[in-house]
């Protein structure tokens, strides 16, 4: 048996069907996948995301330790509760994990924290990469075990949050910008997501999770599984740590260069050396959209061939439930154009290349 | 629990045969079969008079998780094929045992239906896996 969060014995009396993900017990889905991703396009939906590893960073050298630690620049966090989206990099410039960082006090405070919240399936490796980059910096590490975390994503999740909320949430939860969190009585709500709508990320202790998360449903939304997480993510052009981005790969082959802040120029970020090199020679292979409009779906691993280029692989590929067809995302040569072949059962099927993402707002986005 | 209808035959590849009575049988995947393939997108049916053998690949179910071959499970020549599944593939999953049929054959060899498992056996093959 793996991991439960607080909220197994709901999601097993709900009908989810539970299945082991980066050793947690996780709802794949309740019945209907697809139900469920289209449920979050077009009112509310909600996820477990308690497997998530929370980890506050505190300290007088904290912002020192997370300008060196990672790629972006956590200067650019101006006001209290924002959140950075950014990468973890090795000496060579390969990403460890990608995560959100918040700003939790006031910028510039003396007492200035941040939480960090990093990928489940990779929880003992960053943690001993972040441990032992902290030495010699004045800053103290404290994973949040006891916090879980809820998602509720959609057009109509923020307004429905609030209403079942209330009071000061509920003004705050209306008034709050994308990309922006707020702590209120021990917990944490941010309007961040990774399905490509609106919503909100939602940090709650351990004890009261069960609670909201039915208090949720009652206010009508729907409990989504890992499975919609993933054709939303997908269909958001968002990566998934492991599958489109790995420790052999930096941000700039892997679509995430705007996370890198290459300003200041005399930042020290760990693997910057590598990205400065690639970034000046270039000819690195890139991470882009493919799109299958006839029958078939496109899987991760299958092989991608640029005539006249080379070839590449897809990283993840899925039948988009938004779209009717299926979309990828592949990492292929440089040189690659707006066509390419997919390698698919002994065949080669024609794709077209275009820039991710493919849905946003419950709409097709590319071109 | 999954469905496994006393009245069909099945083989250990998860796919079910009614038999008609008139030298025709007519093939589908299991409940047992959707329910581990999840949502089903896509479904590509063999063509109408092609001939195949059993165990043959005879056409392909793609669900949002993964593709998977469907095997002819007896010999014989395709005679319907239920194109309704192009425009409602999630028929697989709502009614595999109906309208998600997938195909129709003509036998060439009766006693391959000897082969084929009954619904007690079938079910211990799923217990097993």
């Amino acid at each position: 048996m793996g991991h439960k969060t607080p909220l197994y014995e709901l999601h097993a009396s709900m009908g989810g069907k539970l299945v082991d993900f980066g050793g947690w017990d996780m709802p794949l889905h309740y019945g209907s996948q697809l139900e469920e991703h289209n449920i979050v396009r077009q009112d509310a939906g909600m996820f477990d995301v308690s497997h998530m590893t929370i980890v506050d960073v505190s300290g007088q050298e904290s912002r020192k330790y997370l300008q060196y630690l990672v790629a972006n620049d956590v200067a650019r966090l101006e006001v209290k509760g924002k959140a950075l989206y950014t990468a973890m990099l090795n000496e060579q410039g390969g990403i460890i994990d990608d995560l959100i960082i918040y700003l939790m006090t006031e910028n510039g405070s003396s007492n200035e924290w941040y939480r960090l919240v990093v990928n489940c399936a990779t929880r003992e490796k960053d943690l001993a990469w972040m441990a032992d980059r902290a030495i010699g910096f004045d800053v103290t590490l404290n994973e949040q075990p006891e916090l879980a975390m809820v998602a509720v994503q959609g057009p109509k999740a923020r307004a429905k949050v609030a209403a079942l909320l209330g009071g000061s949430r509920e003004q705050a939860i209306n008034e709050l910008s994308v990309f922006q969190g707020f702590e209120s009585e021990g917990w944490f709500i941010a309007r961040t997501g990774y399905t490509g709508e609106d919503g909100l990320e939602i940090m709650v202790p351990d004890d009261e999770v069960a609670q909201f998360w039915s208090a949720l449903a009652e206010a009508g939304v729907a409990p989504c599984g890992l499975g919609a997480r993933d054709t939303l993510r997908l269909e958001a052009g968002m990566n998934l740590y492991g599958s489109d981005m790995t420790d052999s790969v930096t941000p700039l082959e892997s679509g995430i260069a705007w996370s890198v802040a290459f300003e200041p120029s005399d930042r020290q970020f760990v693997g910057r050396e590598v990205l400065d090199q690639q970034k000046a020679n270039g000819g690195y292979d890139k991470l882009v959209g493919l799109v299958l409009e006839t029958r078939g779906v496109l899987r991760g691993h299958q092989r991608v061939i640029v005539d006249g280029v080379g070839e590449g692989e897809i990283t993840s590929g899925t039948f988009s439930p938004t779209l009717g067809f299926s979309v990828a995302l592949a990492r292929v040569p440089a040189g690659t154009g707006a066509a390419a072949k997919v390698e698919m059962r002994g065949k080669e099927i024609d794709v077209r290349v275009v820039r991710p993402p493919f849905v946003r707002n419950g709409k097709k986005v590319f071109e | 629990m999954s469905n496994v209808p006393g009245e069909l035959k099945y083989v250990s590849s998860h796919e079910w045969i009614r038999v008609e009575g008139d030298g025709t049988v007519t093939i589908g995947v299991t409940d047992h079969a959707q329910e581990a393939l999840g949502d089903v997108v896509f479904v590509e049916l063999p063509d109408i008079d092609a001939e195949v053998s059993a165990g043959d690949d005879a056409g392909v179910v793609e669900s949002v998780k993964a593709a998977s071959d469907i095997y002819a499970p007896v010999s014989g020549v395709v005679v319907a094929v239920n194109d309704d599944l192009e425009d409602a593939p999630e028929m697989v999953n709502s009614d595999p045992y109906g309208d998600g049929w997938f195909f129709k054959l003509k036998l060439t060899d009766e006693s391959e239906l000897d082969d084929l498992l009954s619904a007690d056996e079938y079910s211990a093959a799923c217990e097993e896996e």
